[in-house]
């Protein structure tokens, strides 16, 4: 026993050993794989290894450095993505990409603080992301501004009644959710039961939920959760035969829920990041390359949930990993803290829109895409930009 | 006999502080951010945890699965006290900055952690330990659940900040700076030496008894409701400052994370480590984390030697791999690592081995 | 009144069914092995996997039954390869591994569907929307409390009648004078086990066409509801956990009518404390003739 844990360790110390023989730079990608957000966090590890496969190196000072990506999987859980976080400092990663959600981020914000490694929030929108922790910087847009958006949607279309639903213990629905209540209260609507309900984890079971809804004649459905529930709340709405929009923030672009709405009766619409039909000459070329990149693999078809619809998810990642890519360039050196001081400084024409951060650590983004679940073609239909003041 | 039991005493002292100079070493040399520390903190953690249910699953023979619960309940108990009142408002915020509106130290808040615990447990104790076996595993478990639901509560969000997250309370790493595992290691220490007093006094026989035969001890006058509850109570206070240490360990508390699956965890480090053995279930603990979050983590990445790409490796793997190892353990080496014996009465030659916690 | 109530009295008598068809393997189990299967509800998550994986690849009219044998070997291997061994073993020890072997099951689950949410396939028929007073419902809804009648009905004429139901009867009252007696005991468990499973397959093609996502944990929580309803039914009752499961499924959405969302799970943990303190017998316990 005592001789085979002994050749476990030596062998584990070799591992290191060997990859140092180059010139690497190690990107750790802190992203779940499995687990509640494992759908959506595949697609934006999709758009980081696309982004990989494009610059493979990065110029440091003069030298060529090879990126290694380092996958850890945070399995969506709070408390395995503190060692999740702890694995990729320990294998020396510069820079940190991820996560999906914000819960996971936050939890492991510390683990990368106390290292000096910073983290780049992919599609994390809680505000605390960034605001509890000095190393983490984020690509995406917040909560409160994307809750506002949908809200001042819905007013726009109309409604004056919602009924909101969140998870309980979901940090980026409760706060989507919550934010969705002040802006639609705000602009003279009202919400029912005056605050959003919320579901236990694991539950199938929606139809009280949009039976609530349905008794109360609300107009507007508003449901920010993961795809596994809003994938049964579409289903189940639609049997019921409800007549009011089913709204929800960007983990709702997913072609979990265009499977979900396929064929039935149900109007679903979401916000997003990125628009796969956007006229930008950079975002259509990016499509294009990744569409085929895509294809050409088997593995990663699959991973994308077996259809080549490009999620803004991963065209974030994308982003995230040119912006990294910058850090590393305008600090010049692999050392993470000096990535860390480089990264505030850091602007980048990305594919989802002009990126730089504001003292905070977040990137300053003031439009949304509003997307619409089309039930007969199955794919998502663009409906509009909407900022937070219109 | 008394005094080879001194001599022991002293060489198991001896051995401790050993390991604590150990550890104080390995943080020193490899840095608080190496995977080493990492593991060995929250193996230390589960050890306490794991302890304390032993005390009532191996040493009293009540089979309890609300150790969650109760950690839940210390967890909360030290974040809401100790949060900074500078940071309260970005963390309640939903809740216009809470309630709770001072805070108090480390250590008292760790103590009031467990009292806490301690106080829920007396309460549902009362009702609950009449019941027997597998209806007492039951209920405990569904106590876990409903103060699990119970904590997420809007109407008490202002005190527990609803199904929210809560933040930037000490962790273990700001506790002691520098000292993490030390700390760690101390706290957990005390603990566990506490209950192995507990173990070796009169109540701790008296435990025993009625493990191995309620009826004999009850005819021997032993009160067998009186200690149930006491072993109940004191299980619980320990499960609450290891609930606390295990937060402090994340840096962030959520109640979603104390589900019955992280209770069935536990009880699986018991098992393994040995029903009724403290050394067990520290041994146990540390092979549990180090094996499921660490060592074992390659089996979850796709593998190429060359061009052979290596079959079975993918995420998830590492815990199929490690859930057959437990049924393996379950089934065919029942006793558990260390069955119902410690290290140090395993003679001075095993003893040695002790020192195998560490690496 | 009754118009707003009505959906949901709809959907706790469906579910309340859906929970039943498993809570009869539970009290089954309990009655003969004294033994919580943990990993019950994790038998029931893999029906609705087998039901996802093979509805790809043939019709549904060969799937279904294709689903029930595939569970039915689980159920059987499980108890063979898990429980067999510890049966001189403490309840504790066979308790113990049947949370291991729930823990394996969910892992494995991970491992092989990627951890990823999968869409449950439409049984034709079943899954059409129907109008029922003021309300619109799966048809799935109104098979449920149904089959689930007959289905019990059926049992408890195949315990009370044929000769391997007196078995069952024989051992649950006392294992060694059964055996005494020339009874195959680990024939009757295994058979127990396959009535089980069966049972919780027929479950999972209901539940999941009317919440049609499939995710390796999702059997966990309708598993531990359905245990609560077979001890709040009186375990070993088969009536006792239909009608157990069915009160909670109704509880459970008048709850949610009520607006306590977040409670509904934890009531039904209420339920059974206070069931196990005020009667542990549950409902119909005490009519030993009819327990198994």
């Amino acid at each position: 026993m005592k001789k085979l844990i002994a050749l476990v360790l030596a062998v584990m110390m070799l591992v290191p050993a060997f990859a140092m023989a180059e010139n690497v730079i190690k990107i750790g990608v802190f992203e779940p794989s499995t687990g509640d957000n494992g759908a959506g966090g595949k697609q934006e590890i999709l758009g980081i290894q696309y982004a990989n496969s494009l610059k493979p190196t990065v110029n440091i000072g003069g030298e060529e450095y090879k990126v290694e990506l380092v996958i850890e999987d945070n399995q969506s859980v709070n408390d395995k993505a503190v060692t999740a976080a702890a694995s990729l400092v320990n294998a020396g990663v510069s820079v940190v990409l991820g996560s999906y959600g914000s819960g996971v981020c936050m939890a492991a914000g510390d683990t990368f603080a106390e290292a000096e490694v910073p983290a780049i929030g992919v599609s994390c929108t809680n505000p605390n992301v960034t605001a509890l922790c000095d190393y983490y910087w984020r690509i995406c847009f917040l909560d409160p501004f994307q809750g506002s958006v949908m809200a001042n949607f819905a007013i726009q279309k109309g409604s004056t009644t919602a009924y909101v639903l969140n998870m309980q213990g979901e940090d980026y629905g409760s706060g989507l959710a919550n934010y969705f209540v002040e802006a639609f209260k705000a602009a003279g609507g009202t919400v029912v039961g005056d605050k959003a309900a919320t579901f236990p984890e694991g539950t199938s079971d929606f139809t009280a939920y949009i039976n609530n809804a349905v008794n109360a004649n609300c107009d507007v459905f508003f449901a920010p959760c993961s795809t596994t529930y809003a994938a049964l709340i579409i289903d189940q709405a639609a049997a019921q035969g409800v007549k009011f929009p089913i709204m929800a923030g960007d983990t709702w672009e997913n072609s979990a829920i265009l499977s979900a709405a396929k064929g039935k009766e149900v109007e679903v619409y979401c916000s997003t990041f990125f628009d796969e039909n956007d006229d930008a000459a950079a975002a259509a070329e990016f499509v294009k390359g990744f569409k085929e990149w895509l294809n050409a693999d088997a593995g990663n078809l699959n991973n994308n949930g077996g259809n080549d619809i490009v999620a803004a998810v991963s065209a974030l990642g994308f982003d995230a990993y040119n912006v990294a890519l910058a850090a590393i360039e305008a600090a010049g050196s692999a050392d993470s803290k000096a990535i860390a001081e480089a990264l505030p400084g850091v602007t980048w024409d990305g594919v989802t829109g002009s990126i730089a951060f504001d003292e905070i650590g977040d990137a300053r983004k003031d439009m949304a895409y509003i997307k619409y679940a089309n039930p007969e073609t199955g794919a998502f239909d663009f409906v509009k930009t909407q900022k937070v003041g219109e | 006999m008394k005094k080879k039991g001194n001599l022991r005493l002293i060489l198991s002292l001896a051995v401790v502080a050993l390991l604590y100079g150990a550890a104080v070493l390995v943080e020193h040399t490899s840095g608080s951010k190496s995977m080493v520390v990492t593991v060995l903190q929250k193996g230390a953690v589960y050890a306490l945890i794991a302890v304390s249910m032993n005390l009532l699953n191996g040493f009293t023979g009540l089979f309890s699965l609300g150790q969650a619960g109760f950690m839940l309940i210390g967890a909360y108990s030290y974040a809401i006290l100790t949060i900074p009142m500078a940071k309260r408002a970005a963390v309640y915020q939903y809740y216009d900055g809470g309630i709770v509106q001072f805070t108090i130290g480390l250590l008292p808040a760790l103590l009031v952690a467990g009292v806490m615990a301690a106080l829920f447990a007396a309460l549902i104790g009362m009702p609950v330990l009449r019941l027997k076996g597998d209806y007492l595993a039951i209920a405990t478990l569904g106590f876990a659940e409903i103060i699990r639901a119970f904590v997420q509560w809007d109407a008490i969000g202002p005190l527990t900040n609803g199904s929210n997250l809560l933040k930037t309370y000490p962790t273990l790493k700001t506790a002691m700076p520098g000292n993490t595992l030390l700390f760690t290691f101390l706290v957990v220490g005390v603990c566990i030496g506490l209950i192995l007093l507990l173990i070796n006094s009169t109540y701790g026989r008296a435990f025993k008894a009625i493990r191995d035969d309620e009826i004999a001890a009850e005819a021997m006058g032993i009160n067998l409701f009186r200690h149930k509850q006491m072993a109940f109570v004191i299980s619980s206070f320990f499960a609450g400052i290891g609930g606390a240490l295990l937060a402090m360990y994340q840096g962030s508390l959520q109640a979603n994370g104390f589900k019955s699956a992280m209770t069935y965890e536990i009880l699986l480090i018991v098992v393994i480590g040995g029903m009724g053995s403290v050394s067990g279930s520290i041994l146990a603990s540390f092979l549990f984390i180090a094996c499921s979050e660490w060592w074992l983590r390659f089996l979850d990445a796709e593998t190429m030697i060359g061009n052979f790409q290596v079959p079975l490796l993918a995420p998830g793997f590492r815990m199929v791999a490690f859930s057959i190892v437990i049924m393996v353990v379950v089934l065919f080496f029942r006793k558990g690592i260390m069955g119902d014996r410690e290290l140090w009465e395993l003679g001075s030659r095993r003893q040695a081995k002790g020192g195998g916690r560490n690496k | 009144m009754f118009d707003t109530l009505l959906p949901y009295l709809l959907a706790g008598i469906s579910v309340g069914g859906q929970y039943a068809m498993i809570a009869v393997g539970y009290t089954l189990v309990y009655g003969i092995l004294r033994l919580i299967n943990f990993a019950h509800g994790d038998i029931f998550t893999a029906a609705g996997f087998f039901m996802v994986y093979l509805a790809a690849a043939m019709p549904p009219a060969l799937a279904i039954p294709l689903v029930i044998i595939l569970t039915v070997a689980l159920g059987f291997t499980v108890e063979r390869v898990a429980y067999k061994p510890l049966r001189s073993a403490p309840r504790m020890s066979i308790m113990i591994s049947a949370i291991g072997v729930s823990y394996l099951l969910q892992n494995l689950m991970w491992y092989l569907t990627g951890g990823l949410a999968r869409q449950y396939p439409v049984l034709p028929g079943l899954g059409d929307s129907i109008q029922i007073g003021s309300a619109s419902t799966k048809v799935v809804t109104l098979v449920t409390p149904v089959l689930t009648v007959a289905l019990v009905v059926a049992l408890v004429m195949l315990i009370k009648r044929t000769k391997i139901g007196m078995a069952m009867r024989a051992v649950s009252v006392d294992f060694e004078t059964a055996q005494l007696m020339g009874i195959k005991i680990n024939n009757v468990i295994s058979f127990t086990f396959i009535i089980g499973s069966a049972m919780a397959a027929i479950g999972s093609l209901l539940y999941f066409t009317n919440y049609t996502a499939v995710t390796p944990t999702i059997g966990a929580m309708p598993g531990l509801k359905a245990f609560v309803a077979a001890v709040f039914g009186g375990i070993g009752s088969i009536p006792g956990a239909m009608i157990g499961a069915l009160i909670i499924g109704i509880c459970e959405n008048l709850i949610k009518a009520a607006g306590l969302t977040m409670f509904s799970d934890a009531f039904t943990f209420a339920l059974l404390i206070i069931v196990l303190l005020v009667r542990p017998t549950g409902l119909f316990g005490e009519k030993t003739t009819e327990k198994v």
